[in-house]
């Protein structure tokens, strides 16, 4: 599609049938459409026959229209929610082993701290070290790891959850009626 | 009491209605075929390779309405048939497709024909599943039934292992398919429908641009009463030809890259552009930002994903042609009654002169030989002699297109050709699919000497089963669309399209115990097709035609609609379309 906001990122939540062959499915969808995914995540929900994947992917207005569209496409997608507008909450594990001699396990413990990240593993020569928070909190941890000598790093990729409604509302975690047909651009919904 | 699975499979499509199976027998299936031997009521019928079993499926499945059924083992006959699964998902084809599989406890071992079968037709089906255990296979096949034929039709397909077949179980029947992870919309949203009628009422240069979604949904009724009350234009794509009558005074026949030239000037002037049940192809858009570039676009298509794809559109409308269409046709009485269009009727005669002019300037022709037959005119007889009542399946080039510019379809569902995926050799088993849904009717296979070497082994299995598939091949000695790309934007540097010899068809239709006829001179091809239209059983028509016609219009690829070349180009007018092309 012609022009349409600049590309950013856009967290997409997904509720999928847990069923074999889910997650060849919509990681299928986005390598034969070419669409960049930067991260996913998937688990089951309350429900157990229902998966919950967080995608994040990147793409201008139509890139990203057209990315829900096909993933409500596909028969085993329930609901298909772009977070990224909403009100919502997102957090990323990650796991991370640095370097620590003597003269800079000091300094690494002290970063820890304040990010409040926690010594998972110790050795002679490395910790590894357990944080989570959303992506502003882990690059900046991440960036005064750096200097220090970080050896690995392994990332859970992002989950993110919408924000509770300001009232009390009853709702079920998938919905089962119709939102319908009244606003004709949505497509979020399956039923 | 229990059954074994083979037998619950074929129980299974008994329920679903289905009478007739295309397929070819293999280790993993054979506890089917061992359950076909004494089931009574299903029709099988035996191909020569698996790919021309998917057309079959797709032929029947195009010209009944119904879904198509296709029955093959596993490995090598999933692999052959995956070509005609993507074809049936890009032309919207609802077929239901079976592969055998090894046994559960071998997959994934290398065993013998071992194919990951679900593995390798996911992207090329609308969904697929792999039955584990007996008692699913019958709520699985309802799904696979419902799935394929509802919303935005597709192939299906579902992978059988052999353990599953043998052993028994108890059949599970659901009376209602309820998914909630799948809900196709229906309805159209009322006040964009609305909105729609106004727009086409107040439109001074409307144009209905109808595909293959008029086709899939029976909305040609519908389409009609659209068009008998609005008097607007109608263009449709090569995948909805059918979906309005081209005898028409408002057909403006076929649009896009081999379309009319006074249907692609029409869209391209358009002030309001209706499209139904139809997808922006690049074929049709040609360069999109010169596409019906005043228009406000109003789409109907169930499928989300269709709407603002290529072409961002004014007014979407997400739901079944059929149903949006009465309900649009409703909208505009409604709006007639307040005389709206009173407003645009003086810009509406001038609008249908303009096209009238068009239709003068350049309407579709090409010149007589006395010596040399050419294509065009054997469509135009078939189409005469058939009084655009036959059912008419192609295989991809340039018969394909003269077979859509030149037959006068009348009705939909009696035309069935490859166009989204273009598979050559997609005409005589998609033929010899409709033959066997319609044995009463007259089933023409247009066919392109190279398309038809593609899969003239089936010339047996129309012998054996009496399909009475009349192929008529427009023999250019060679792939006579690529020769024409090669002339006009590569310069003429002709590479790997001439046939040397080909084997000699009449022989070869011979050989399988079908009728062959040879037409060499034009005073020789009406003869020779009424020969083949009163023959009973297949028969094959070799028509020598001129290998240096080419398909005008054209549009290179890439290039806009209105930049259409519409004879054999000179120099500067190849060098520009070669410039033109930025597409494929
Ligand atoms: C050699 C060659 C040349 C070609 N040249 C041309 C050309 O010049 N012109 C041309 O038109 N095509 C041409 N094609 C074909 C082209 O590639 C496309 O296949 C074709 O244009 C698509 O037709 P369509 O838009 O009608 O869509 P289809 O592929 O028929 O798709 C149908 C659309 O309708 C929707 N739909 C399905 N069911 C329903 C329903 N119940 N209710 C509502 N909507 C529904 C679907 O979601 C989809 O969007 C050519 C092909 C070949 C091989
Ligand atoms: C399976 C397949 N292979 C290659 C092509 C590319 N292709 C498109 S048209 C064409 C030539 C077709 O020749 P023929 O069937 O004789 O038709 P003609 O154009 O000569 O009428 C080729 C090779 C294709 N569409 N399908
Ligand atoms: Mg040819």
């Amino acid at each position: 599609m012609q022009n349409g906001g600049g590309p950013r990122k856009h967290t997409i939540g997904v509720h999928v049938e847990n069923k074999f062959g889910v997650l060849s499915r919509v990681a299928g969808l986005f390598s034969a459409r070419g669409y960049n995914i930067e991260s996913l995540s998937v688990g089951e929900t309350l429900d157990p026959t229902v998966s919950r994947m967080t995608l994040v992917v990147r793409g201008d207005e139509f890139v990203i229209e057209q990315v829900t569209k096909q993933l409500h496409k596909l028969v085993d997608v329930i609901k298909v929610t772009d977070l990224t507008d909403e009100s919502h909450v997102e957090r990323e594990l990650v796991l991370i082993r640095v370097n620590a001699e003597p003269q800079n396990r000091a300094e690494v413990l002290r970063v820890a701290d304040i990010f409040r990240a926690k010594v998972v593993d110790v050795t002679p020569v490395s910790y590894v070290l357990e944080a989570t928070g959303d992506e502003g909190k882990l690059e900046a941890l991440l960036e005064l790891l750096r200097p220090l000598g970080v050896q690995e790093l392994v990332r859970t990729g992002k989950v993110a959850i919408a924000r509770g409604p300001k009232t009390r509302v009853k709702r079920a975690e998938v919905p089962r009626r119709a939102r319908g047909p009244e606003d004709p651009t949505v497509v979020g919904f399956a039923d | 009491m229990g059954m074994s699975g083979a037998r619950m499979v074929l129980e299974c499509l008994k329920r679903e209605g289905v009478d007739t199976i295309f397929g070819l027998p293999g280790g993993a299936v054979l506890p089917i075929y061992d359950a076909l031997y004494d089931f009574e009521g299903l029709r099988h019928i035996l191909v020569r390779q698996e790919a021309a079993a998917g057309h079959a499926a797709e032929g029947y499945a195009r010209t009944t309405g119904k879904v198509g059924v296709c029955l093959v083992t596993s490995g090598p006959a999933a692999t052959n048939l995956v070509t005609a699964l993507q074809d049936a998902l890009m032309d919207s084809i609802p077929i239901v497709a079976f592969t055998g599989q090894v046994p559960t406890h071998l997959i994934g071992n290398d065993a013998f024909q071992e194919a990951d079968n679900v593995g390798i037709t996911r992207p090329c089906t609308k969904h697929n599943f792999l039955v584990k255990d007996g008692r699913d296979l019958g709520p699985i096949i309802r799904e696979a039934f419902h799935i394929a034929s509802t919303g935005r039709p597709g192939p299906v397909h579902v992978d059988l292992p052999k353990d599953v077949l043998v052993k028994e179980a108890e059949l599970v029947w659901p009376e209602k398919v309820h998914m909630r992870s799948y809900n196709p919309t229906y309805e159209g949203h009322p006040g964009q429908i609305k909105r729609a009628a106004k727009l086409l009422l107040r439109a001074r240069r409307p144009v209905v641009y109808a595909g293959g979604g008029v086709i899939a949904s029976d909305a040609s009724e519908e389409l009609r009463a659209l068009i008998e009350l609005t008097q607007i234009p109608v263009t449709q794509t090569l995948m909805g030809l059918g979906a309005f009558p081209m005898e028409d005074p408002l057909s403006l026949d076929m649009l896009g890259m081999h379309g009319s030239y006074y249907a692609n000037m029409a869209v391209h002037h358009s002030d309001v552009l209706l499209a139904v049940g139809a997808r922006f192809d690049d074929r049709v858009t040609g360069r999109v930002d010169a596409f019906a570039p005043n228009a406000e676009i109003i789409h109907i298509d169930i499928d989300p994903s269709s709407i603002s794809k290529n072409i961002k559109v004014d007014v979407p409308i997400v739901g079944d042609c059929r149903r949006v269409l009465k309900a649009l046709v409703a909208a505009v009485r409604e709006e007639l009654r307040g005389d709206v269009a009173s407003l645009a009727r003086e810009a509406r005669k001038q609008w249908a002169a303009q096209i009238a002019e068009w239709k003068r300037k350049c309407p579709l022709g090409f010149e007589w030989d006395d010596e040399v037959i050419k294509p065009q005119h054997v469509i135009q007889e078939i189409s005469t002699l058939t009084h655009g009542e036959a059912m008419i399946v192609t295989g991809v080039g340039q018969h394909q297109m003269w077979a859509a510019q030149y037959y006068r379809f009348k009705h939909p569902r009696r035309w069935c050709t490859s166009g989204g995926l273009g598979t050559m050799g997609y005409g005589l088993p998609t033929a010899m699919g409709v033959a066997a849904a319609w044995p009463d009717r007259l089933v023409v296979n247009i066919d392109g000497d190279g398309s038809f070497q593609m899969n003239s082994q089936e010339l047996a299995t129309c012998f054996e089963n009496n399909l009475a598939v009349k192929t008529v091949i427009l023999n250019n000695r060679g792939h006579g669309m690529v020769r024409q790309w090669q002339d006009i934007i590569y310069k003429g540097r002709f590479c790997a399209i001439d046939f040397g010899p080909s084997p000699d068809f009449v022989k070869l239709a011979d050989a399988y115990g079908c009728t062959g006829i040879r037409a060499t001179r034009p005073s020789e091809v009406v003869p020779a097709l009424e020969k083949a239209f009163a023959t009973p059983g297949p028969v094959l028509v070799d028509v020598w035609v001129d290998k240096w016609e080419f398909v005008f219009p054209m549009v290179p690829a890439g290039g806009a609609n209105t930049e259409m070349i519409l004879e054999k180009p000179g120099r500067a007018a190849k060098d520009k379309a070669a410039k033109a092309q930025t597409g494929f």
